[in-house]
């Protein structure tokens, strides 16, 4: 099975003065079990194209493929229940997810909903909210009374302890202080290999080319490109013309070669920047 | 001291209900005109630093805590002239907007300041050009995306330009050419009119070009120094869950397998130079 769009279109607050195209014509299929990056400049359509993987907006037109269910203009709620249950979306902005008195009940919340006992939901709770890194004295508080990127921790958690088959992530490192951010990625990343399908919504591009096997780029509602990291990476003109950038050891890999040095081809992380570097250095026979 | 425009000293504060201080006994200063960067692990305090500087939050009681901006001493009487000189731009934008346009909400802290009508339609429509979003003047801004909200947010304080602006992470959902134009945007206006900035943050590149860094953990200050005097301490960089920028990982990764590097290098730039002349010199 696969995810499938076909010709979704998607239109805000249509037949108003405000009417906006979120989506136009977006088709692609990505295979289960892949981590895939959604990149693309502000206000490109990232949030609005993830929230049509849950049900969460319903495609204006065409149709979507996901968790052998199809949603469509007037998919019925039962149905999109089932599907929320297997498809988990972290929003942007963790605060909209948050709204029971304590963490702990907030963590239990999308497991007790999607039918796990009160004792199972309880036991992935602290199981995850272990796991994100949030101290244990949190659990006990208001999810209201927590810095920034305790509250983020509280939104992963609360998705991953009903362990979705597909995990949507709409920028889930932003806030999070960087050691929380390895933590949190390779959480994901180990969530991927044990089968599941990762989606992540990203606007470092280390991270995408070190955790994502695919890739989509959107802009202003449209589809620009679907393909893997590499690829898009490796034309550095197209990623400028579009918003994005390099990882940053290609930058300066990229550098280096106007000075002179030679790659023999375009390092996307640190220790292949640095194996590239001495190797041109030795190859000289200094040192 | 005269070229401070912030003075903190033994600041604590302990929230409602619990056990330990956010912030434990802090004490730091801020250069007028500095770009002033904090860091640290989630939940270490920084956001209730930024509250407490606004007057948004008050102290522990503590005969010895001071906190000064542009030489007022803030206590409730002069509270509201603090916050004149005071703008921050909050965490999550959505905390920031009171108007139903974009508009309006960027003319309202002129309208508090009784800026008359027609400079402040001028103000008004400059800042929200210079961020991008002219497009979205008339929309509601709890309707535009992440990056957009945050946009707005920033040109709101612009507007004002108040005399030390605060930006707790401000442009962490920014596309990374829209990050660099916002940051490149408030360097200039920071540079036009002297104006000091303190930024929260836990992007690693923008903090590798503040003037100085301050290192929370915990409710404490672990540190305080040059960019370049923060880096070089790897065992402060480890428990403050930091991460170093990427030309300092080269070149510590280079000086590990027997590459000489001088520890002087302190941006990218530089490091380019030098690997291009012992590249040459080879
Ligand atoms: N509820 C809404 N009503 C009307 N327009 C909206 C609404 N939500 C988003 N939009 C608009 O739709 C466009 C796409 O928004 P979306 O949130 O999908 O962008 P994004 O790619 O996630 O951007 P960012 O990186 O800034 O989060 C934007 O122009 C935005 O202003
Ligand atoms: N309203 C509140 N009530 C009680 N405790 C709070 C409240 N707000 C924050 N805290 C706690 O105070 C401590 C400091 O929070 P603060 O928001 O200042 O952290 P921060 O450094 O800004 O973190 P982040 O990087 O995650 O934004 C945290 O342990 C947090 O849980
Ligand atoms: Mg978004
Ligand atoms: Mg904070």
């Amino acid at each position: 099975m696969s995810i499938k769009f076909k010709n979704v279109d998607y239109v805000y607050a249509p037949g108003t003065p405000f009417q906006t195209q979120g989506l136009s014509n977006i088709s692609f299929e990505i295979k289960d079990g892949s981590f895939v990056a959604i990149a693309g400049h502000t206000g490109s359509g990232k949030s609005t194209l993830m929230q049509h993987f849950d049900g969460l907006l319903l495609p204006s037109k065409g149709s979507i493929t996901i968790a052998n269910q199809t949603i469509t203009v007037d998919t019925p709620n039962k149905v999109l229940k089932e599907i929320r249950k297997k498809v988990g979306l972290v929003f942007q902005f963790p605060e909209n997810q948050l709204f029971e008195e304590t963490v702990l009940k907030d963590v239990m919340f999308g497991s007790l909903n999607f039918g796990f006992s009160e004792e199972k939901a309880k036991e992935q709770a602290i199981r995850w909210i272990e796991k994100v890194g949030l101290p244990e004295e949190t659990m006990s508080k208001s999810p209201f009374e927590l810095s920034g990127g305790q509250m983020r921790r509280v939104a992963i958690a609360g998705v991953m302890a009903y362990e979705p088959d597909i995990l949507c992530l709409d920028e889930p490192a932003a806030g999070l202080d960087p050691e929380g951010q390895k933590q949190i990625f390779d959480i994901f990343k180990n969530y991927q290999k044990l089968g599941h399908t990762v989606i992540l919504i990203s606007h470092n591009m280390d991270d995408i080319s070190k955790y994502a096997d695919d890739m989509l780029v959107l802009e202003q509602g449209h589809m620009i490109k679907h393909a893997s990291p590499k690829e898009v990476f490796s034309d550095a003109d197209w990623v400028k013309k579009h918003y994005l950038d390099e990882p940053a050891p290609s930058k300066l890999a990229r550098s280096l070669q106007k000075v002179g040095f030679h790659f023999s081809s375009m390092p996307l992380t640190v220790e292949s920047l640095v194996e590239e570097i001495s190797k041109e250095l030795r190859a000289k026979g200094g040192n | 001291m005269k070229d401070n425009i912030v003075t903190v000293q033994h600041l604590s504060f302990t929230y409602k209900d619990t056990k330990h201080p956010a912030v434990n006994d802090v004490s730091f200063n801020i250069p007028k005109g500095s770009w002033t960067t904090l860091v640290g692990h989630n939940g270490s305090g920084k956001s209730t630093i930024a509250r407490l500087l606004d007057g948004i939050l008050l102290p522990d009681e503590n005969s010895e805590t001071l906190i000064q901006i542009d030489g007022i001493t803030l206590n409730e009487k002069t509270m509201w002239d603090i916050r004149d000189k005071v703008g921050i731009v909050f965490q999550n934008p959505d905390n920031q907007f009171v108007g139903a346009t974009v508009e309006d909400d960027v003319a309202f802290g002129l309208e508090n300041r009784q800026v008359p009508r027609l400079k402040m339609q001028t103000i008004v429509h400059d800042v929200i050009n210079q961020v991008g979003m002219l497009k979205f003047q008339k929309s509601e801004p709890q309707y535009l995306s992440g990056g957009q909200k945050q946009r707005v947010a920033i040109a709101g304080i612009l507007a004002i330009g108040p005399k030390l602006i605060i930006l707790d992470e401000s442009t962490s959902m920014l596309d990374p050419a829209g990050k660099d134009k916002i940051l490149a945007l408030i360097k200039k206006v920071q540079k036009e009119n002297g104006l000091t900035i303190f930024s929260i943050t836990h992007d690693i590149n923008e903090a590798s070009q503040a003037d100085q860094i301050l290192v929370l953990n915990q409710g404490t200050l672990l540190a305080s120094g040059s960019p370049i005097e923060i880096f070089k301490d790897e065992s402060l960089i480890k428990s403050a869950g930091l991460e170093l920028p990427l030309f300092y990982k080269v070149k510590n990764k280079l000086i590990k397998r027997g590459i000489s590097v001088p520890q002087e290098i302190d941006n990218e730039k530089k490091l380019v130079n030098y690997l291009c002349q012992l590249n040459l010199k080879m």
